[in-house]
């Protein structure tokens, strides 16, 4: 063939072939040739089953992986500098968009932060805590969703991928009806939350659970005992509890490892401490007991959202201290979602100690005294926590998050060496990490 | 009204005035004037005003709850290894229900195997290094945070070691606690602290070939002012702050 595809060059490290699909009879063809065995493969950073821009650099002798690592960075986006040049309650807009698979929990833990620095844990109504519950454990279901749906569609079941997807798209409309957004929503703020639920938000919900306990059963049905999943998956991206420990994995790996650790029970927040709930495990350490464990997940999830209705109290959804609250309620207008108009009218029109109050709260923001605080929730990936530094100004003098996908991605060179090249992708399905997250 | 009946408008006591933190605790930097105006646009009158912003200084016994018997030990735990506690802990903070250990460089790796190890303590979780950089604090301006989490017993403490930014040196803690590699590994690539012992620092998250550490205080933002609507709006580094 004159026109090759994946032509080789020879490099001071060896002969270096740049493959760009359907070429691989070529590639496997001259390394045949070359009496080296050894190859080195760059997936990625653009590779659909690589999770965005992951890339996996591994030295493969024949099918087997000998060295994997990874290469990071591909996604940074400076949040973590950016937040430092705004107000504490814009940062919500910046962290929501870090793992955007879990944009309810980077609002709440760095909101959690917030408060515990301002020393007002203990003032956030009851209605804002058991909603910020509702919509973590809503986005538990939409994260797992599209772990199980892309890691099906990895290993070639695209029927799993469009059940997923299916159900993670209610998920989406019952996020828009709440915030107004499918994703990036920034809805939960310092003290409390933007607004409270919308008419007919409940009712959804309700709606919502209905048809997912009967959605649910359909991924047993599909993947649970089938023999194909389950020789793709069983022993297959193996870590132990000692592993997971000295790599700091925690979430469903750890779980799957058979340690029940979940903050949820150990170190409750948002009162977490009142639901009735399990903490699913599997001692099996591979990619299939972390996707049972992220099965059970998802069921015990849907208890907690049917809880949290019932839960529902009226009430405030926003700390009583005026100093902090945010002035407004937001209100849908023609042009979007905005500031009530109502509002607008009694500040503009009829108290100018109000409009003082709203302007300076929006354009300055509210002071938080100096200090450090650590807060951490358990997101569908595992501890995900976060740092807040303040110098006693209005804006942060830093935010650290410790993004689980970030910390557990390290633990793919474990998984994987020694394994198959097929296997890797199953086995960096099974950590479900998020590069919005890992890089920042 | 008798004499004797101090009126609470005129009494000009420390302990009366809000927002006191008093002489302890380290000062982190002074606050001049009250609205960010520094190039003498503030005629509110309020421009003379000077503060001094502080961090919660080192706290004295008893800390509270746990936070005794996990001191406790480990100042046994040092002792045990010839090792005096007050050489090794510079100071102890309990603020906000948190407990922070400062921890001079060169004992951090020891403390940090102490604290995984004794079973009275076993830290056996640790989320990473956070990087801080205080330019103010003059001969420590690098600050490394870490956070501990005990399993076993439910407890979550932090320790905090610092550099100075012209020997940016802290040791590693990789072979104590390996899900440090990536962290260590970020924190030198925004801050610049190279620790010492890691078995590959290197970048993680800017190019390889990238000048600077982003994270610093003293890196600019690098933001573009953009057009909204006919108005110019500034870069987000080069709009008024109010702190």
């Amino acid at each position: 063939m004159s026109t090759s595809h994946a032509s080789p060059r020879e490099t001071t490290e060896g002969t270096v072939y740049t493959v760009t699909g359907g070429d691989w009879e070529e590639v496997v063809q001259s390394a045949a040739k070359a009496d080296d065995e050894r190859i080195i493969v760059n997936m990625g950073p653009q590779h659909p089953s690589t999770h965005g821009v992951l890339r996996l650099i591994l030295e493969i002798d024949g099918e087997t992986v000998t060295e994997a690592r990874c290469g990071i960075g591909y996604l940074h986006t400076g949040i973590e500098k950016n937040l430092e040049y705004r107000t504490w309650t814009q940062g919500t807009t910046f962290v929501t968009r870090m793992d955007y698979l879990t944009s309810f929990y980077n609002e709440t833990a760095y909101c959690l932060g917030v408060e515990k620095l301002l020393g007002i844990t203990d003032q956030i109504p009851d209605r804002a805590s058991v909603i910020r519950v509702l919509l973590m454990e809503l986005n538990r279901l939409s994260s797992h969703l599209v772990c199980i749906a892309t890691g099906g569609m990895e290993l070639g079941a695209t029927t799993i991928m469009i059940y997923g997807f299916r159900d993670r798209e209610m998920i989406l409309d019952l996020y828009e009806l709440i915030t107004g957004l499918r994703m990036n929503h920034a809805f939960i703020r310092p003290g409390g939350l933007a607004q409270d639920l919308p008419p007919g938000a409940v009712d959804a919900v309700r709606e919502f659970v209905k048809t997912m306990k009967k959605n649910l059963p359909e991924y047993d049905k599909l993947a649970t005992g089938n023999p194909i999943f389950k020789a793709r998956m069983q022993d297959v991206g193996y870590l132990d509890l000692t592993g997971c420990m000295a790599l700091g994995a925690t979430g469903p790996i750890l779980r799957s490892a058979g340690l029940p650790h979940d903050l949820r029970k150990t170190d409750p927040y948002c009162g977490y401490e009142d639901y009735d709930f399990e903490v699913p495990t599997a001692d099996t350490c591979d990619s299939y007991g972390r996707f049972l464990v992220r099965l059970e997940e998802m069921r015990q999830s849907l208890r907690i959202v049917e809880q949290c209705l019932d839960r529902l109290e009226p009430g405030d959804v926003m700390v009583g201290d005026k100093k902090i609250a945010w002035p407004a309620q937001l209100a849908l207008g023609v042009d979007g979602l905005g500031n009530s108009m109502d509002h607008i009218a009694k500040i503009m029109g009829t108290s100018m100690e109000a409009l003082i109050h709203h302007f300076k709260l929006v354009t300055e923001g509210f002071r938080v005294p100096a200090g450090q605080a650590y807060a951490a929730v358990e997101s569908p990936k595992g501890e995900l926590g976060v740092h807040v530094v303040s110098d006693g100004g209005t804006r942060p003098f830093r935010v650290h998050f410790r993004d689980p996908s970030f910390t557990n991605l390290q633990a793919m060179a474990a998984m994987c060496e020694g394994g198959q090249v097929a296997d890797v992708i199953v086995a960096v399905a099974s950590i479900d990490p998020v590069m919005g997250g890992v890089d920042r | 009204m008798s004499d004797e009946t101090p009126n609470p408008e005129k009494d000009l006591s420390a302990q009366n005035l809000p927002g006191q933190r008093g002489e302890h605790g380290e000062e982190v930097r002074v606050q001049r004037g009250m609205f960010g105006a520094n190039n003498g646009g503030d005629t509110s009158g309020y421009g003379g005003l000077v503060r001094s912003i502080r961090l919660p200084g080192p706290a004295t016994r008893p800390y509270g709850g746990w936070f005794d018997e996990v001191a406790d030990e480990l100042e046994g735990a040092l002792e045990e290894q010839g090792l005096l506690p007050e050489n090794a802990i510079e100071k102890t903070v309990v603020d906000r229900g948190e407990l922070t250990f400062h921890i001079e460089r060169e004992h951090l790796v020891r403390v940090a195997r102490t604290l995984r190890d004794d079973p009275a303590l076993r830290f056996e979780l640790c989320t990473g290094v956070s990087g801080v950089h205080y330019p103010g604090d003059k001969g420590r301006e690098l600050h490394a945070v870490y956070h501990l989490r005990s399993l076993t017993h439910g407890r979550l403490i932090r320790l905090e070691t610092s550099a100075p930014d012209t020997d940016p040196h802290l040791p590693s803690l990789v072979a104590v606690y390996p899900t440090n590699d990536w962290h260590e590994r970020e924190t030198y690539d925004f801050f610049g602290i190279v620790f010492d012992g890691h078995p590959a620092l290197t970048r993680i998250m800017m190019p390889d070939d990238w000048q600077g550490h982003p994270q610093r205080k003293d890196y600019p933002l690098g933001g573009i002012a953009i057009e909204y609507k006919g108005a110019q709006i500034p870069a987000p580094d080069q709009r008024r702050s109010y702190s």
